[in-house]
């Protein structure tokens, strides 16, 4: 299963074990770690599982969506390496994958 | 007898996330959920879209996974209901027989659907069980009659349009949607519904309508009984203050059967949204951070194509403000009353939802004129 590094505002890291065919988000919500709301279960409604992703990742997780761009152009503190982390998947080429989270996500 | 420090009456949204988030404020004390559905607490959005088109299965459904509950030492009862509240005594009597006592209680009691007496044969969808069966029922009917052009009947319409039914949508009020959107909204998304080869029928037109499926979708009654019997004050819903108490210090109400104070006036709302921030802002106050609750409502519904993106509360609205086309996909509704924005409405427009949820969340908004302005960048106001 790959394993996904999630470090909070505050550095405090959590690395878990995340399925393939989850996604960023999800693994973050199943293991209750703090920073990602993710309110809109994954629809990509809400964006309140905004990450930002390492720079050694970016080119593995892809790139956003048309909505996940509008919708981040009006997140708090969106950056180049912005994601909605429930549009990022989970496939064995993310084993390793680090991201961080923003300060809050509302 | 068993004894949890914080107790929830009811497993949606609410009761997981009020749990979540305890525990993310290193919460140590024991939690319980009682819930009356089987299995897991699940998402209930997916139940009217993508669970029906048959995009996503049953595993992609809980909230949470088994292991979360375990991880997280959240105790949760499946298929049990809490039967009776003895505040005295700070205990709830369950389905099961069992008494259990708390330290704090949270009614997360939800809402039930409005049915319509003598219709026999007409389904519903609440539950993961209902949808099981619309999701059957669509495999084999080859029309259906939707009673209620709400967000649950359009929702339906939509799939059961784009898997291939002649659709009747049969609705009493003038128009779709009266209590969720404004007017010229409820138009743009009829037209849509229409252009999908659905038919919709409005106020107290006499017809006979024949269709091999009955979805009955005509709004829900709050599960109020419990705190009643108990002796609180219902009127809408579960009435609470400001911070979402009851009168009783030890019990909470959130969610879908909670009726809670806001600027203009008592409002009871049923959307993932309201549940999850007043699941948080209890969680504060038991962790002791208490604060009013003060969120900007926001709501979201997927009709085929369409993504409606709602913040705010247009209730009370006397002007409507279009910004885009309303002849195309793409458009959203600022409603005013007077000069006061009370709520956007976006279809298929996320960065003007995006934009106003951040406008309603300050004391003044956005005036009409720059509302009806497209130069103006939202973000900039």
């Amino acid at each position: 299963m790959p394993s996904i590094t999630y470090i909070e505002h505050n550095g405090t890291k959590h690395t878990v074990d995340v399925p393939v065919g989850s996604s960023v988000m999800r693994g973050a919500v199943d293991n209750n770690i703090p920073g990602i709301d993710a309110d809109c279960g994954g629809e990509c409604a809400c964006a309140t599982c905004h990450v930002h992703v390492d720079a050694a990742w970016l080119a593995a997780t892809g790139a956003r969506t048309a909505q996940e761009e509008t919708m981040l152009s009006f997140a708090n503190g969106t950056e180049d390496d912005s994601r909605l982390s429930c549009q990022i998947d989970v496939t064995p080429a993310l084993d390793g994958l680090i991201v961080r989270m923003p300060a809050g996500q509302h | 007898m068993r004894h949890a420090d914080v107790l929830s009456a009811g497993g949606g949204q609410a009761a997981v996330q009020l749990a979540a988030s305890l525990r993310q404020g290193r919460f140590a004390g024991s939690i319980m959920i009682i819930n009356d559905e089987p299995g897991l607490p699940c998402q209930r959005p997916p139940l009217s879209k993508a669970y029906l088109l048959g995009q996503i299965d049953e595993a992609a459904l809980p909230l949470r996974p088994e292991s979360f509950f375990a991880a997280q030492s959240i105790e949760l009862l499946a298929s049990t209901r809490v039967t009776a509240i003895d505040r005295a005594a700070q205990r709830v009597a369950l389905s099961s027989g069992e008494s259990i006592g708390y330290g704090h209680l949270a009614l997360a009691t939800g809402a039930r659907n409005r049915e319509i007496p003598g219709m026999a044969g007409a389904l519903g969808l609440r539950t993961l069980a209902d949808a099981r069966v619309l999701r059957d029922a669509l495999g084999t009917a080859r029309s259906v009659a939707i009673i209620g052009a709400g967000f649950i009947g359009l929702e339906f319409a939509a799939v059961a349009a784009a898997r291939g039914l002649a659709v009747t949508v049969i609705e009493a009020a003038p128009r779709a949607l009266l209590r969720g959107v404004s007017a010229p909204m409820a138009e743009a998304l009829v037209a849509r519904h229409r252009a999908w080869g659905s038919r919709l029928l409005f106020g107290s037109a006499a017809e006979t309508v024949m269709a091999d499926l009955v979805l009955v979708a005509i709004g829900v009654i709050p599960n109020t009984e419990l705190a009643e019997a108990a002796g609180l004050a219902c009127a809408n819903g579960i009435v609470v203050d400001a911070t979402l108490l009851t009168a009783d210090p030890a019990i909470s109400a959130m969610g879908d059967c909670a009726s809670f104070p806001t600027g203009s006036g008592r409002v009871r709302l049923e959307s993932v949204q309201n549940a999850a921030d007043h699941a948080r802002c209890i969680a504060e106050r038991l962790l002791g951070r208490p604060a009013p609750y003060a969120k900007v409502p926001w709501f979201w519904s997927d009709q085929g194509a369409l993504k409606l993106q709602i913040a705010g509360l247009a209730t009370g609205h006397d002007q409507t403000v279009i910004r885009g086309d309303a002849d195309s996909d793409a458009l959203s509704v600022f409603c005013f009353a007077g000069d006061r924005l009370l709520a956007v409405e976006s279809l298929n427009r996320p960065a003007e939802h995006m934009a106003a949820r951040a406008l309603l969340a300050r004391p003044h908004g956005l005036t009409p004129a720059q509302a009806a302005d497209p130069g103006i960048d939202l973000r900039s106001v």
